[in-house]
């Protein structure tokens, strides 16, 4: 059985191809100002790295900002859920997701089956989002994907006093001017941006285990300034960016085994352990 | 008796000089990297502008942002005394007063006496401060000044989905990229600078009269949508800069101070 996920965020679109229950393609696109050209451009990175034509796909679920906009979608679940669906399917003990995409940041707690028990959602603020990396990155103009392995070299610890990126971007600028190090700078960022996440987890209740998804997860620096916010140790998902879409193409999956079980009604979680 | 204020903020540093209740000069220039320079830069444009030495002012009194820094004062005092006195100086039926500053806003209110009752402010973030006004007309590639007037001439401001300083410049480009009149996009700007300035004015509670000080209070859009919004009428300030009444309320502070003293 082939089921597909496909999460077209506000910055990447992410597609995964599951094919008896392992990961058979999955791709990481930069999105255009399409959401359906994005998505098919995700989409289509993934079938071909599985060598999988569209049709023979079962099923597909759409999630992320453009989810209403896949063309080949046959259901749209919410981010919420296919995060946590993706992050219990990868790491079996995980009761607590804490996701920082492009836009927003997300917590959730959830039950051992995958199902979310609470979640709390930051999309009005960009501090705490990615896009205060991003910011910051443009600002000190080094690239955004070094800047876990730049904080690592800090040998000083330094500490943001303001937490809106549009002030601290201004402190940044007074810090370089002191003649502060970059990766002393950067560290600083990571743990005002992790706090700031934090503190979104903390309201909904951390339970452990605590995973970290999306892409800013690939940040080590930014991975480790959030298990010191936390107070916790934080497990690793494998390949964070593309958990939304795995959760996805989980879900489609679920729906299609509860059908197959049709008339007994299934509960819809009796793949969790796949 | 010749006193002093100096008000040493983020963006701009003011200073004024009194004698016996009038204002003999004012000045006000844009901050530098150090508030110390700042000060003494604007205290002797002051100065100059007065006509007197800086030797003759008895007293000087510092407030704003920088206020610590400044090295010739006798005194410093928070910006929020000196706001509320410097405004109801100038209305002197003012009960509730709006300043914002470049990269704060607050909210005072005063009873009958003159007297600071009660105060909010916001400094933790950008939206609704002067710093908003200031990215916006970057992107549009405006003077700050020009905002005001821009706007004043918009039929069909456009709404920011955004209250988000940083998100609400991508909605600006947005309008930007499509074409929109550069006037309905400032008119937009300056509706949602007073969507966040009245949230925080509601959290206070409105006595009237309300009069705004500060630099935006010199942009007639944002006054207006700020008037609409809380479905008012501002008194306007006309005695002087909307912008020096920090400075201008430390001068009087200054003259408090000495009072009873050497005339």
């Amino acid at each position: 059985m082939i089921t597909a996920g496909c999460d077209v965020g506000s910055l990447t679109a992410k597609a995964v191809i599951l094919a008896d229950g392992r990961i058979a393609g999955r791709s990481v696109v930069r999105c255009g100002t399409s959401p359906e050209k994005s998505a098919e451009e995700a989409m289509g990175a993934a079938l071909d790295q599985a060598g999988i034509r569209l049709d023979r796909v079962s099923r597909t679920v759409g999630t992320g900002y453009g989810r209403a906009r896949i063309p080949f979608a046959q259901a749209i679940e919410s981010e919420i859920a296919c995060h946590a669906r993706g992050a219990i399917w990868r790491v079996p003990s995980a009761r607590t997701v804490v996701d920082i995409g492009g836009q927003d940041a997300k917590a959730i707690r959830m039950a051992a089956d995958g199902r979310v028990v609470q979640y709390s959602y930051n999309d009005k603020c960009a501090s705490g989002t990615g896009r205060f990396l991003e910011v910051i990155a443009e600002a000190l103009e080094v690239p955004l994907w070094e800047m876990g392995d730049i904080a690592a070299r800090s040998t000083e610890r330094l500490s943001l006093s303001n937490q809106c990126v549009i002030f601290a971007e201004t402190e940044i600028i007074s810090l370089v001017n002191e003649g502060r190090e970059t990766a002393d700078i950067i560290n600083a960022l990571h743990h005002a941006v992790a706090r700031r996440a934090a503190s979104l987890a903390k309201g909904i209740g951390v339970e452990q285990s605590v995973v970290m998804s999306g892409g800013v997860a690939r940040n080590r620096g930014m991975f480790a300034a959030l298990g010191e916010a936390l107070g916790c140790a934080l497990l690793e998902l494998d390949d964070p960016q593309i958990n939304g879409a795995l959760g996805a193409a989980l879900m489609a999956l679920d729906a299609l085994s509860a059908t197959g079980r049709a008339a007994g009604g299934g509960d819809g979680a009796g793949v969790a352990g796949i | 008796m010749i006193v002093g204020g100096c008000d040493v903020g983020s963006l701009t540093s003011k200073a004024v000089v009194m004698k016996d209740g009038k204002v003999l000069g004012a000045m006000l220039i844009k901050s530098k990297a150090r508030p110390g320079e700042s000060a003494e830069e604007v205290m002797n444009g002051a100065c100059a502008a007065a006509g007197v030495e800086r030797r003759e002012i008895m007293f000087c009194v510092g407030t704003g942002y920088g206020r610590d820094r400044i090295a010739f004062v006798n005194d410093t005092v928070s910006e929020i005394a000196c706001h509320g006195r410097g405004a109801r100086w100038m209305v002197p039926t003012a009960r509730t007063i709006i300043d914002i500053g470049g990269q704060d806003c607050k909210a005072i209110r005063l009873d009958a006496e003159g007297t600071v009752t009660k105060f909010v402010t916001n400094d933790k973030c950008a939206s609704g401060t002067g710093r908003f006004l200031e990215v916006m007309a970057r992107l549009l590639g405006v003077g700050l000044d020009e905002l005001g007037e821009l706007s004043v001439r918009s039929k069909n401001p456009v709404t920011l989905a955004n209250a988000c300083t940083v998100w609400a410049q991508a909605d600006v480009i947005q309008f930007l990229n499509n074409g929109v009149p550069l006037e309905d996009i400032a008119a937009g700007i300056n509706n949602a600078m007073a969507g966040r300035m009245a949230v925080l004015v509601n959290n206070l509670g409105i006595e009237n009269d309300v009069c705004m000080t500060g630099g935006v209070a010199k942009n007639r859009g944002v006054l207006a949508a700020i008037e609409k919004i809380l479905g008012l009428r501002l008194r306007a300030i006309r005695r002087h800069d909307p912008q020096l009444a920090g400075a201008l309320g430390a001068a009087l502070i200054a003259m408090d101070k000495t009072a009873g003293g050497v005339k």
